[in-house]
C-alpha cells in the first residue's frame, strides 16, 4: 500500500525540477508517434533544433513567435495567481488587435513617439475591458469566470469575422476579410534587418520584469496574492477582494489585449482572423509551465515558441505533420500538472501491520 | 462486561500534534440501548466515534465489537471495510449521498458488486421495504436523492446504513440539520429499531432531546470522559455540571474599575438564515477595562454577533457604536479603523493565509502604514526587522519569518494573530473561541495577553464555548442563545448551564 500525505514544503529544487522535467518527458514522449508514422526520431529531434538554433534568422523567428506567447502567458499567470481563471486570453487578443486596427489605420495619424504608444494603450484598454467585463459579472452576480471568458472568445472570434466584412474591412482588400494596413507612424520598430523580429519582443519582456516587481513588491501584488491564497482571510484582513479582482483582470486583460497589438503593429501590419494560432489558449500552458512565475513565463515562452517553430522546420523537412508541436505543448502541460501532484505530496510505501 | 454488550471501546486515544483529541476513553454500548455522547465543540466527542468507524487510527486501545452470535471479537482498526464488515453503520452531519441516484440506489450502492447490482434490486427492494415497515423510516424509494428533503436524506443514510445490516448505528449530530418535528419522528423511529436489537451511540450537545430519547449519557470534556450516568437518574442540572466541569477553579483576576464603554449595541438585528447567523434585538455594551464573555451552546447567534463586530455583516437593524462613534460601514477595513482587533474563530481559514510568509501575515490588516509600504512598494526590510521583533515578543515559534504561515503549529498561529491584532492597540478586542485547539501553554499565553490588553485599558468581548474560560477570564457573563443575550449576573456554572440551554433560572 503507498500512502499520499501532503508535503510540508516542496523543496525548491522540486518546484523548479518540475517543469523542467515535464518539458523533457513531453519531447520525449512525442517520439513515440514520430517514430509510429515511420520518421527517424534523432534525424527529426536534429531538423526540430536546427529549425530553432541553426541560423540568426532561425533564432529570432522563434523569438517572434515567443513575444506574443509572453503577454498572453502574463495574462494568464497574473490572473490565476489571484485564482481568477481568465480563460479568454484568445478573446482579449483579438480585442486587443481589433482596437490597434480601428484607431491605427489611418484615424489618427501622429509621429511614431506618440502613435505607438496611443495604440499599445487603446489595445491595451480594449483587452483589460473584455476581462472586466465577465470579472464584474462573477463579482456581482457569482457567474464562473471559466465559462464566461472560454464563450467570450467564440463570440469575439464572430464579432472579428462580422467587422472584417464590415467596418474594418480594407476597402483595397480586394474583397478579402481583412482590415485595411496600420499606418507606417504606428508599426513597431524591427529590431534587426532583414528579420521580421520587432519591438514587442523589448515591451514584452519588460513586463516579465515589471509583472515580477509587482507582484513580490507591491502593494498591490500583495493583495493579488492573498486574494488567491485565501480570499476568506484576506477580506477579513480588510483587504478589498472584489476590488482587487477587478484590478488584476484589467491587468490581464490588457496584457492579452498587448499580445494582439503587438502581432497586428509588429509582425502582420493588418489584421485578419487568423492572426492567432491559438496564443490566447497556449498562454495557459506557458503560465502553467513557468509555475505561475512572470520571469518563469520567459523561459517556459521561449521553449514553447522552440517546439512551435522547431517542428514547422521539421515537418517541411521529413514530411511529418506540424500537429506533433500541438502533441508536445499539451503534453507537456499535463506532465506538469502530473509533476505539479508529485511534488506537492510524499509518497511513501507503507507495510499493513498485522492485527 | 455482561452477555449483551455489543461494543467496547478499551482505552482508546489520539493526539493531533500536541493536542490530545481523546484521552483513554472507555465507553460500552449494550444491545438494543440508546447511548448519548454529549460533550462541548472540540471535546472529542467526532474524534472517538471516527476511530470507531476505522477513519482514524487510535495511537493507543482496543475497540472490540460482537459477532453475530454475540460473541465479543478485536475490531481491525483503520479500516472502515472492517468496521462496516462488524455490523458498524455511521451516518455523518453531511450527508454522503449521490444526489442523482434514487433513494434505493444510493442505499444498495457499495454493498454488492456492481454486475450483481441489476438481478438482486428485486430482493434488494423487499428488504428495504421490510426495513421500512419495522422502523417507519419512510423515504421514497424511486425519487433521486437531489429531490429529498434533509429530514428524508437522513432516513436514506440510516436505511442505507440498515441495509448493510449494520447491528450499532453512530449518529453525528442527527438533529442539527432537523426541524423539531422532524428530530421527534427521527427518535420514535430510533426506538422502534431499537426494539428490534439495533443499538444507537448520538452525539449531541442538546440536553433537552438527550434526557428524553437516550437510555445512558456518557459526558466527553477535553478528550476524556468525565462521566456516565443513566438517563433516568440525570436532569439537566447535574448534566450541565459534567458538560462545563466543576474541578477546575477560577483563575485569580484583579479586579479593575470598568472605564468608558467602548462597544454599544443598541437592539440590533441580524436576519440570518438559521439561528447561527441570526441575532434578535440585542443590547450589549463592553466597557474599557473590561472582558465581556458570551457564553453559549454553538450555534446560538454567536456566529451573526462576531460577524457583525468584524465588519464581515451589516445589521438588519439597530445601531452599533466604537467608542461613541457611530458604525456606518460594516467592512472590515471600517472596523479595523474604528479600533477593532479581531480574533476570528477559524484562526487558519480567516485569520491566516497559509501560502504566505509569517512576515507578510503579520503585516495584513495595515498594508497603507507607513511603516508598512511607501508609494504602493512594500518595505521589505524594516517588514522582515518588525515581523522579527514581534515573533520574539509574542513567542512565535517556527521556521523563521520568511516561512509560509501554514507551518505554525495551532498555537503559534494563534499567537501570530494575537500580536497581528495587540500591536494595533485596538480600543476592542473580538476574540472568538481564541483557544479552540489549542494545548495548555497557548491556551494560558492568550488568557494572558486578553487581561494584559484589558489592563491597558482596551475592552474585551470573549466569545467562548467553554465556559470554564469564560469564567476565569470574563467580568461579566452574558448568555447567548436563540439570537439573543441575557445577563448572566452569576458565575455559577450550573445556572449559567441552564441558561445556556434556554432555561432561565
Amino acid at each position: 500500500m503507498i500512502r499520499i500525505e501532503p508535503r510540508e514544503a516542496p523543496s525548491r529544487l522540486l518546484t523548479l525540477g518540475v517543469p523542467v522535467v515535464s518539458a523533457i518527458l513531453a519531447l520525449a514522449l512525442a517520439a513515440i508517434p514520430l517514430a509510429l508514422a515511420g520518421a527517424d526520431v534523432f534525424a527529426a529531434y536534429g531538423f526540430m533544433a536546427k529549425g530553432v538554433f541553426g541560423s540568426v534568422f532561425a533564432f529570432t523567428e522563434m523569438l517572434t513567435r515567443a513575444s506574443p506567447l509572453i503577454f498572453t502567458g502574463l495574462a494568464a499567470t497574473l490572473a490565476f495567481r489571484a485564482k481568477l481563471w481568465n480563460i479568454g486570453g484568445e478573446g482579449q487578443f483579438y480585442l486587443g488587435a481589433m482596437a490597434a486596427v480601428a484607431v491605427g489605420t489611418g484615424w489618427v495619424e501622429a509621429p511614431p513617439i506618440v502613435m505607438i504608444p496611443f495604440i499599445l494603450l487603446i489595445g491595451a484598454a480594449a483587452g483589460g475591458i473584455g476581462m472586466a467585463v465577465p470579472t464584474y459579472l462573477k463579482t456581482r452576480f457569482g457567474a464562473d469566470e471559466v465559462v464566461t471568458t472560454l464563450l467570450l472568445n467564440f463570440i469575439i472570434l464572430i464579432f472579428l469575422q462580422m467587422m472584417l466584412q464590415g467596418p474594418l474591412k480594407d476597402p483595397m482588400g480586394m474583397g478579402w476579410p481583412q482590415s485595411a494596413p496600420i499606418i507606417d507612424q504606428g508599426v513597431l520598430p524591427q529590431l534587426l534587418p532583414r528579420m521580421r523580429i520587432h519591438a514587442g519582443l523589448i515591451l514584452a519582456l519588460g513586463l516579465a520584469v515589471i509583472a515580477h516587481i509587482a507582484l513580490s513588491r507591491t502593494v498591490w501584488g500583495f493583495k493579488l496574492r492573498a486574494v488567491g491564497e485565501n480570499a476568506a482571510a484576506a477580506l477579513h484582513a480588510g483587504i478589498g477582494v472584489k476590488r482587487t479582482l477587478m484590478g488584476v483582470a484589467m491587468v490581464s486583460g490588457a496584457l492579452a489585449g498587448l499580445a494582439g497589438v503587438s502581432e497586428v503593429a509588429g509582425l502582420k501590419g493588418y489584421l485578419t482572423n487568423d492572426l492567432s494560432p491559438g496564443y490566447g489558449y497556449t498562454g495557459i500552458v506557458v503560465a502553467m509551465l513557468a509555475g505561475l512565475s512572470p520571469l518563469g513565463v520567459v523561459v517556459s515562452a521561449l521553449f514553447i515558441a522552440s517546439v512551435f517553430v522547431g517542428a514547422d522546420t521539421m515537418s517541411r523537412a521529413m514530411g511529418v505533420s506540424s500537429y506533433l508541436a500541438d502533441l508536445v505543448v499539451s503534453m507537456s502541460l499535463l506532465c506538469v500538472l502530473i509533476g505539479g501532484f508529485v511534488a506537492r505530496y510524499k509518497f511513501t510505501r507503507v507495510t499493513r501491520e498485522a492485527t | 462486561m455482561t452477555e449483551n454488550t455489543v461494543l467496547a471501546l478499551n482505552g482508546l486515544s489520539k493526539r493531533f500534534g500536541s493536542v490530545v483529541a481523546n484521552d483513554a476513553v472507555n465507553l460500552t454500548l449494550k444491545r438494543g440501548e440508546v447511548l448519548a455522547l454529549l460533550g462541548e465543540n472540540g471535546a472529542g466527542k467526532t474524534t472517538l466515534m471516527n476511530m470507531l468507524f476505522g477513519h482514524y487510527l487510535p495511537d493507543t486501545g482496543s475497540v472490540d465489537v460482537a459477532d453475530g452470535h454475540g460473541r465479543l471479537r478485536p475490531l481491525t482498526l483503520g479500516h472502515p471495510q472492517a468496521a462496516l464488515a462488524a455490523g458498524i453503520g455511521m451516518v455523518h452531519q453531511h450527508f454522503a449521498l449521490a444526489e442523482n441516484l434514487t433513494a434505493l440506489d444510493n442505499i444498495l450502492l457499495g454493498g454488492e458488486s456492481l454486475l450483481s447490482w441489476r438481478q438482486n434490486r428485486r430482493a434488494a427492494r423487499t428488504k428495504v421495504q421490510g426495513i421500512i415497515e419495522r422502523s417507519g423510516l419512510a423515504a421514497p424509494l424511486d425519487e433521486p436523492v437531489g429531490n429529498l428533503s434533509v429530514g428524508e436524506r437522513q432516513r436514506v443514510e440510516i436505511l442505507k446504513a440498515l441495509y448493510h445490516d449494520a447491528r450499532i448505528l453512530v449518529l453525528d449530530e442527527p438533529t442539527a440539520v432537523l426541524t423539531p418535528q422532524e428530530a421527534d419522528t427521527l427518535f420514535e423511529n430510533i426506538g422502534a429499531m431499537t426494539r428490534d436489537g439495533l443499538s444507537v451511540i448520538f452525539i449531541s450537545h442538546k440536553l433537552r432531546e438527550v434526557l428524553a430519547f437516550s437510555h445512558r449519557i456518557a459526558v466527553l470534556r477535553h478528550g476524556k470522559k468525565v462521566g456516565e450516568i443513566a438517563t433516568a437518574e440525570a436532569d439537566e442540572q447535574i448534566i450541565a455540571r459534567m458538560m462545563v466541569g466543576a474541578d477546575t477553579e477560577v483563575a485569580p483576576h484583579p479586579a479593575m474599575e470598568t472605564g468608558a464603554p467602548v462597544l454599544q449595541m443598541t437592539s440590533l438585528r441580524v436576519r440570518g438564515s438559521n439561528a447561527r447567523t441570526s441575532l434578535n434585538g440585542v443590547d450589549l455594551t463592553v466597557h474599557a477595562h473590561e472582558i465581556v464573555g458570551i457564553a453559549g451552546v454553538s450555534g446560538n447567534g454567536q456566529t451573526a454577533l462576531a460577524q457583525v463586530v468584524s465588519g464581515l455583516v451589516a445589521p438588519d437593524g439597530g445601531d452599533i457604536r466604537i467608542e461613541d462613534a457611530p458604525i456606518r460601514h460594516f467592512t472590515p477595513p471600517a472596523m479595523l479603523k474604528a479600533g477593532v482587533g479581531r480574533i476570528p474563530e477559524d484562526r487558519n481559514h480567516d485569520g491566516i493565509i497559509g501560502a504566505m510568509s509569517v512576515a507578510e501575515n503579520l503585516i495584513i490588516e495595515r498594508l497603507d502604514a507607513p511603516e508598512v509600504s511607501a508609494k504602493g512598494f512594500l518595505r521589505q526590510a524594516e517588514i522582515r526587522n518588525h515581523a522579527k521583533t514581534l515573533c520574539t515578543e509574542y513567542d512565535v515559534r517556527g521556521p523563521g519569518v520568511d516561512a509560509p504561515a501554514r507551518l505554525l503549529s495551532g498555537g503559534n498561529v494563534q499567537k501570530l494573530i494575537l500580536a497581528r491584532v495587540f500591536e494595533a492597540a485596538p480600543r476592542l478586542i473580538l476574540a472568538n473561541q481564541p483557544t479552540r485547539g489549542l494545548d495548555l501553554g497557548a491556551t494560558n499565553e492568550v488568557g494572558r495577553r486578553l487581561l494584559e490588553a484589558r489592563a491597558k485599558g482596551s475592552g474585551v468581548l470573549l466569545i467562548s464555548e467553554d465556559l470554564d474560560e469564560i469564567l476565569a477570564l470574563s467580568d461579566r457573563v452574558v448568555v447567548i442563545h436563540d439570537g439573543q443575550l441575557i445577563e448572566a449576573n452569576t458565575k455559577d456554572r450550573a445556572q449559567i448551564g441552564l441558561m445556556m440551554a434556554g432555561e432561565h433560572a
